[in-house]
């Protein structure tokens, strides 16, 4: 019985490196046959707390694929969160009417606080700015899975470094491995030094760059991210910026044949489209990728696989 | 001849003298010992001469001992603080105030959009760097340092 039954996954360092890889190969069993009601008896409920399309379809299609039932709200206004319920009541009451909570929560630390709460696990799908641990999974099995190592890789982290939440978990969790980092920002939003300290103990090596041209030659992986306008104070320093981490098709010239493109989505303009017609776009099939990861965390927390 | 030195503050029969406090931390840690309530006598000295701060603070509590875990709290605001015990007149324990390695329910998060700030929930933080006084909440996992710390009233 796998280490992971009746866990909760809160941040991606709830879990270690060989559960990071039981969870991938799990899932790697659903990609090959995602079709397994092996689950028929059991109710996940999913919270949404804030609206989310992706995460939350992305979840309910891997619980119906399981044979699981499926409750929860999309829409806390229709809720009674509206009429003030706290959250640790509205979990209580949850914990006895399912045998597993997903949870997406704007508060941070919502999460955690709900597994402590909880009699049954939760798996946190966002909570606020802190962690997203699922987008970070799917994300370790879309490098796995283009690249057929975890290993010995080039990452290039491109765009919004320091509020992004999905690149700081990439980060945490490829220091398990050997991995050069290579990152590309606006001096703005650099890696956060709390971040890049725990490279430098994991004893692996990043190298900060400007421009994206720099990186193309070098990079297995071009993990694209958004660079929110909501982030800046500053809306002149927006403008000034904002173009700086775009990614067109003609860039492409001279990376590596392997060398495949990630973005947690969604993407405004940060990568044109007609990257989306090369070889080496991968965002789509990454999405897709979340539906065998969720599935696989459900079945491993619930205890089928 | 021998002159006896004077005590500022008097000497207390039994209970607890907290020394070497600096001079501003004094009211601070009179607030985190929850001292404003205490029934017994209570003497409270700031700004005095000190051979090892220059200037510092003392309270002298009567009839009141802490743990060290009930004072490790005071290092937060005050690290070099020595909490003396006291019984009939007499020295029957010393020692240094050390930075707890977990605090629970004391200081709040700066961190607004931390659950902590909307729902009654006993803050929790591990201390991360005890020189820098960094503490890193437990629920949202963002950091509360020396600038930003408050103190749950």
């Amino acid at each position: 019985m796998s280490t992971l039954k009746g866990r909760n996954l809160i941040s991606i360092t709830d879990f270690n490196k060989e559960e990071y890889l039981e969870v991938l190969d799990i899932a790697e069993g659903f990609e090959k046959n995602p079709k397994q009601p092996i689950l028929r008896d059991h109710v996940v409920a999913t919270l949404f707390f804030e609206p989310s399309t992706r995460t939350r379809l992305s979840f309910e299609s891997a619980a119906n694929q399981l044979g699981c039932r499926v409750l929860g709200f999309s829409d806390p206004g229709a809720t009674s969160v509206q009429k003030g319920e706290s959250l640790h009541d509205t979990i209580k009451m949850v914990s006895s009417y399912a045998d597993l909570i997903v949870m997406r929560n704007p508060k941070e630390g919502s999460s955690r606080y709900a597994s402590e709460v909880a009699s049954i696990p939760v798996i946190n799908a966002g909570d606020g700015a802190n962690q997203h641990p699922t987008q970070c999974l799917l994300d370790l099995y879309s490098i796995r899975k283009t690249q057929g190592t975890l290993d010995n890789l080039n990452i290039a982290l491109v765009g919004d470094l320091k509020y992004g939440r999905t690149v700081h978990s990439l980060v945490q969790a490829m220091c398990n491995w050997n991995t050069t980092f290579h990152l590309v920002s606006p001096e703005e939003l650099k890696l956060p030094s709390s971040v890049k300290a725990s490279i430098k103990k994991a004893g692996l090596k990043y190298y900060q760059y400007r421009e994206i041209r720099d990186i193309i030659g070098i990079a297995d992986i071009i993990y694209m991210t958004r660079v929110q306008r909501e982030r800046f104070t500053d809306l002149l320093e927006y403008e000034r910026v904002k173009d700086s981490c775009i990614l067109t098709a003609p860039m492409l010239q001279g990376c590596k044949d392997n060398m495949r493109i990630l973005h947690p989505l969604p993407r405004v303009n940060e990568i044109t489209t007609d990257v989306d017609r090369t070889p080496y776009a991968y965002y789509f099939q990454q999405a897709q990728n979340g539906v065998y990861v969720r599935q696989a965390l459900i079945a491993a927390i619930l205890g089928a696989k | 001849m021998e002159t006896k030195k004077e005590l500022v503050v008097p000497a207390i029969e039994n209970g607890t003298v907290i020394d070497h406090i600096p001079t501003e931390s004094v009211y601070q840690v009179v607030h985190i010992l929850g001292l404003e309530n205490y029934k017994d006598e209570v003497l409270i000295g700031t700004y005095l001469q000190s051979g090892k701060l220059g200037r510092k603070g003392i309270i002298k509590i009567k009839n009141k001992h802490f743990s060290k875990e009930e004072v490790s709290k005071v290092a937060l605001i005050a690290p070099f603080v020595t909490v003396i015990t006291i019984k009939d007149y007499q020295v029957i324990e010393k020692f240094a105030t050390e930075i707890p390695d977990h605090i629970e329910n004391f200081i709040k998060c700066a961190n607004p959009k931390c659950i902590t700030n909307f729902e009654d929930i006993p803050t929790r933080f591990d201390i991360v760097d005890k020189e820098n006084l960094k503490l890193r909440c437990h629920y949202c996992e963002k950091y509360t340092t020396k600038e930003t710390i408050k103190f749950i009233s």
